[in-house]
């Protein structure tokens, strides 16, 4: 798999798929290193996001199949299992104090995604 | 009291109260204190919610039920002991040691020790298979004895007997037994009328009762095998819950030499301070007042007293209403205020309704104007309002036979509440006033259950106040002149039929110019499958064309219905439960190829569990190949219409009940409307395919056939009603092209018809002249509207598995073809089945 280090900010961009793998204002799942890791393509805010895509409720591993949207002006995505919501930007769990998932940089180039982790 | 700095406080026992007197005393810390607190708690869990402990049984698990995760404890600062419980306190060092040798100095002690089941000393109770039923733990040796066991009894017929005993029957014993020593049920809460109606509605739950038996011994060898009575009767049983009263936990306490009551109980004074000044007591393990307060508001009302005293406010202890609404028993029971005064300390009005298994019961201050206590059985609305009039001592009406009869003239939601008193208890787990919620919904914008809960924490209790805090949002919306309408989300700001009608008008086909044209935002989980529901009602184009695959539901979106663990579900569409022994071998084949579990619907159909997400296609395209088509029962849609076998083979049979189901799912398969639709065709009136507990249901005729419309299974059974009788099939087919199209234009989301019906101004009444009569001069254009969806419909799995484009987008993975690893299965009756929820 073909990864870029940046030194500067301590990452390791690892090319996870092409753009159109992942599907307008949905999400898909890239396997990075043994890690499952949730790709959202927000084309309706020209965004896009990286999230764990275990959800930290019952352990699914679903975070990439569920709906994106925004509450307020906050990115969201909501669990297909039991709409558990979380902040694109924070992780943050929008409607549940306890949770939180990780999120990752996400850089487009030339037609490739690439997550930083 | 005055609190100095850095107080050292020791917690003994992390119950409910324990916990909620940290979390108070924490909220209530004002700048300048500061507490080192220390928890310990004899179970092995951090606190949870035991009032609702039997939700174990319906599948919450220990973390759903805790109150607060470990790490809450970790970054509040507060050290917490588990399985560590104190065994004892040196009042003149002040210091507490513990089980595992933990010693700890305090300034002020607080014991939150509860209580444990009290176990009467029956000879044989110490035989497996007798349990108690208080913790997690119980509960978890409860489950996995009942597992081998057949009949199983409960000693006590109290409000924790009852919930034990449907406890046990939901476990999937075969027999369950309540034996209670008093001559009636809740002899504590309820009256004998109450109880003699209670009786008969649990036992039509199939419980046994047995009252005035006193249990002698317990038999068995090492096991229980039955219960002997005083009276020389016996009876079999494998296991047996004790529920026979509580019993403080005051034995710590008392080596120490605090004064604790004769019959259990550490005596405490109005400020809850025990015998030293510098310990206290709350919670069920508390004596004020000469009483134990069995439950958890009270409990959680002395944590705040404590909280308030040590963070240096004032506050009492005072006498506390005992009233109590049960839950989880099949049936409502109340009681609130004095239940018990009799005629002519009172006058006592009663209503009762044997056929419905209602009783009512209210006690009424003799001049007429205050209502003193009453006790519901079967049914218990009026409860909360009924509580609130008596706490509040509210003058009553005249007629104050309404209060339980309901008012006859009409009057509106919300209504009733907004006359309370501003001091009102609303939510008493939590002491939240009504003038608090009006004060969040109206002035902080806090308008919805979930956001209260977490301003101000009304409902995160018990839970019995949610509808009165419901009604008090309304309420106060109502009376700021906002018009209240059940808008989508904060994305639309139109109900669902508004909404169907402007993309009608529109001609819109994506969920994003929907969104465009008459949304705001970027949409969400609510509006996104709403919107996707009406497109589908609307043009029944492929739902995960263009941009509407993202915008489906889980199980809509990969056409399969999502399972625990993260496999799918592939149901097949058998017209009417009919099917060829070939194709009968072509779905075990496929099950065999992809190792699938399988098992026959409550639809007539085969559900095959298990499928990963990069299968379902290749599943798919055989099943298709052999002739099935999609089942649809991933979808709000048609699901199945069940048949019985019907005139050609039955004896009874007036029709062809089979052929005719068979036409009809034929006609709606692929109908995507609010919610789920189930239907069901009987040949005879002895109804064996339950077309009367059904969304549409048929059942034959010697003329002819007869429409019944709205019936409901699930959660909250209903029986459909008649809209029309002896019609031949066409007419039927016409009414109901009507009924679901009228039903899909109207409908609120994710409301099935029945519910539907409910809310329906004018009722039955009404659905008839509308659907039969057509008041309205509509059913012309809904049954055009129907025909068009008709001619349309395509199967959506043929589709997608024939189109590459589609068929790309079911992988786990985006960049590798490999299966989600994570995926695991266990074993059971040589089938497989999804891992427990970790
Ligand atoms: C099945 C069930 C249903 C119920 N339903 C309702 C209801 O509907 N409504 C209602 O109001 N109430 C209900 N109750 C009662 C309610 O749960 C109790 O009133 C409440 O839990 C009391 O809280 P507590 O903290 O005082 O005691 P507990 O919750 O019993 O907590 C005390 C804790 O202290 C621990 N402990 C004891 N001794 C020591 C020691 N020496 N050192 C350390 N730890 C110790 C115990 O192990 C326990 O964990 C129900 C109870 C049960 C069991
Ligand atoms: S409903 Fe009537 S026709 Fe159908 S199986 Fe039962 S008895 Fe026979
Ligand atoms: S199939 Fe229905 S009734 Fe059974 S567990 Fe699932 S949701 Fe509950
Ligand atoms: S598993 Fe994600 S919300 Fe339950």
């Amino acid at each position: 798999m073909e990864t870029i280090t940046d030194t500067i900010n301590a990452v390791t961009w690892h090319m996870a798929c092409y753009v159109d793998d992942i599907p307008e204002d949905g999400g898909g799942c890239a396997f990075i290193s043994g890690k499952q890791i949730a790709i959202f393509n927000f084309s309706r805010r020209g965004e896009w996001y990286a999230t764990d895509n275990q959800c930290p409720h019952r352990q699914q591993m679903a975070i990439s199949r569920g709906m994106i949207g925004s509450q307020g002006e906050e990115p969201k995505v909501a669990c297909p299992f039991h709409k558990k919501t979380f902040s694109l930007q924070t992780g943050q769990c929008l409607n549940d104090d306890e949770y939180r998932i990780n999120t990752f940089p996400v850089m487009v180039k030339e037609n490739r995604v690439y997550i930083g982790l | 009291m005055k609190a100095v700095s850095n107080t050292r406080i020791v917690v003994v026992g992390n119950g409910m109260v324990g916990y909620k007197f940290c979390e108070k005393l924490l909220s209530k810390k004002k700048d300048g204190q500061d507490f080192t607190i220390t928890v310990f708690g004899e179970e092995p869990r951090a606190a949870y919610d035991r009032v609702h402990l039997s939700e174990f049984f319906a599948g919450k698990t220990a973390d759903d039920l805790s109150m607060a995760g470990i790490d809450w404890y970790a970054e509040n600062g507060i050290r917490l002991f588990l399985s560590d419980p104190v065994v004892d306190i040196d009042r003149e060092e002040k210091l507490v040691r513990s089980h595992h040798g933990h010693i700890v100095y305090y300034d002020y002690l607080v014991m939150a020790t509860g209580s444990g089941a009290f176990v009467p000393s029956i000879p044989g109770v110490e035989k497996d298979g007798v349990f108690v039923y208080r913790t997690i733990e119980d509960l978890e040796l409860i489950q996995s004895y009942a597992k081998k066991a057949r009949r199983g009894a409960v000693i006590g017929g109290g409000l924790l007997g009852l919930e034990a005993a449907k406890a046990l029957l939901d476990l999937g014993l075969e027999e369950a037994h309540v034996v209670e020593f008093a001559p009636r049920l809740m002899p504590r809460q309820i009256d004998d009328a109450g109880s003699r109606m209670l009786q008969s509605q649990l036992e039509s739950l199939g419980l046994h009762i047995h009252l005035s038996k006193s249990t002698q011994e317990i038999k068995g060898d090492d096991c229980i095998e039955g219960m002997q009575f005083a009276d020389n009767t016996f009876l079999e049983v494998d296991m047996l819950v004790i529920s026979a009263g509580i019993r403080p936990r005051d034995e710590v306490a008392k080596i120490a030499g605090l004064e604790t009551h004769p019959r259990g109980g550490i005596v405490v004074n109005n400020q809850l301070q025990t015998s030293d000044p510098f310990i206290f007591a709350i919670g069920e393990c508390a004596l004020a007042h000469h009483m134990i307060y069995g439950l958890i508001a009270p409990g959680y009302e002395m944590a705040d007293v404590v909280a308030t005293m040590l963070t240096g406010g004032e506050k009492e202890f005072l006498p506390y209403d005992m009233s109590t609404k049960l839950k989880l028993i099949g049936t409502d029971v109340a009681s609130f205020g004095d239940p018990f005064v009799e005629e002519p300390a009172c006058r006592t009005i009663r209503y009762e309704n044997k056929a419905k298994g209602i009783y009512k019961r209210i006690n009424v201050s003799t001049d007429g104007k205050t209502l003193l206590g009453g006790i519901l059985v079967g049914e218990a609305e009026q409860y909360n309002m009924l509580l609130q009039t008596c706490k509040n001592k509210t003058i009553l009406p005249p007629d104050s036979e309404d209060l339980i009869l309901g008012s006859r003239g009409g009057e509106e939601a919300g209504a009733g509440v907004m006359s309370l008193p501003d001091d009102a208890l609303i939510c008493s787990c939590e002491a939240v006033t009504k003038g608090m919620i009006c004060h969040e919904v109206g002035e902080n914008g806090h308008q919805t259950v979930d956001a209260l809960k977490k301003c101000c924490k009304a409902g995160t209790g018990c839970g019995g106040c949610i509808p009165m805090v419901k009604d008090l949002i309304t309420g106060v919306l109502k009376e700021k002149g906002v018009y209240v309408r059940n808008v989508v989300c904060e994305h639309f700001d139109y109900s669902r039929q508004e909404l169907m009608d402007l993309v009608k008008m529109n001609g819109l086909k994506t969920y994003g110019a929907v969104l465009d044209h008459h949304g705001k935002g970027d949409g969400c989980e609510i509006c996104k499958p709403v919107v996707a529901s009406v497109l589908a009602s609307l043009w029944n184009e492929n739902i995960l064309e263009k941009d509407r695959a993202v915008v489906q539901d889980s199980n809509d979106r990969y056409l399969a219905n999502i399972q625990k663990g993260g496999t799918y579900s592939v149901v097949p569409r058998i017209p009417g439960g009919e099917i060829t022994p070939e194709k009968l071998i072509v779905i075990g084949q496929v099950a065999q190829k992809y190792g699938l579990y399988t098992k026959i619907t409550g639809g007539q159909r085969i559900d095959l569990f298990g499928a990963h997400l990069g299968d379902l296609p290749d599943i798919w395209e055989e099943l298709i190949d052999a002739g099935f088509e999609s089942g649809h029962a991933y979808g709000k849609s048609l699901r199945t219409v069940k048949s019985c076998v019907g005139s050609t083979w039955c004896r009874f049979g007036v029709q062809d009940s089979v052929s005719f189901a068979i036409e009809v799912e034929d006609r709606y398969k692929g109908l995507r409307s609010p919610h789920k639709l189930k239907s069901a065709v009987s040949g005879c009136v002895r109804e064996c395919a339950e077309a009367q507990s059904k969304d549409f249901g048929i059942i034959a005729t010697d003329k002819g056939w007869n429409l019944f419309v709205c019936g409901n299974g699930g959660a909250k059974p209903q029986h459909a009603q008649l809209l029309a009788s002896d019609v031949d099939k066409e007419t039927c087919l016409r009414l109901i092209d009507r009924f679901l199209m009228f039903y899909i234009k109207t409908a609120d989301p994710l409301t099935r018809t029945a519910t539907w019906l409910n809310k329906m101004e004018g009722g039955m009444n009404y659905l008839k002249a509308v659907v039969v009569d057509d008041v309205l001069g509509i059913a012309e254009e809904l049954e055009r509207d129907m025909q068009n969806l008709i001619d349309v419909y395509k199967c959506e799995w043929r589709e997608v598995v024939e189109s590459p484009e589609l068929r790309k987008r079911f992988t786990h993975f985006v960049n590798t073809p490999i299966k989600d690893p994570s995926i695991t299965f266990a074993e059971m009756r040589e089938q497989k089945k999804a891992t427990e929820w970790a």
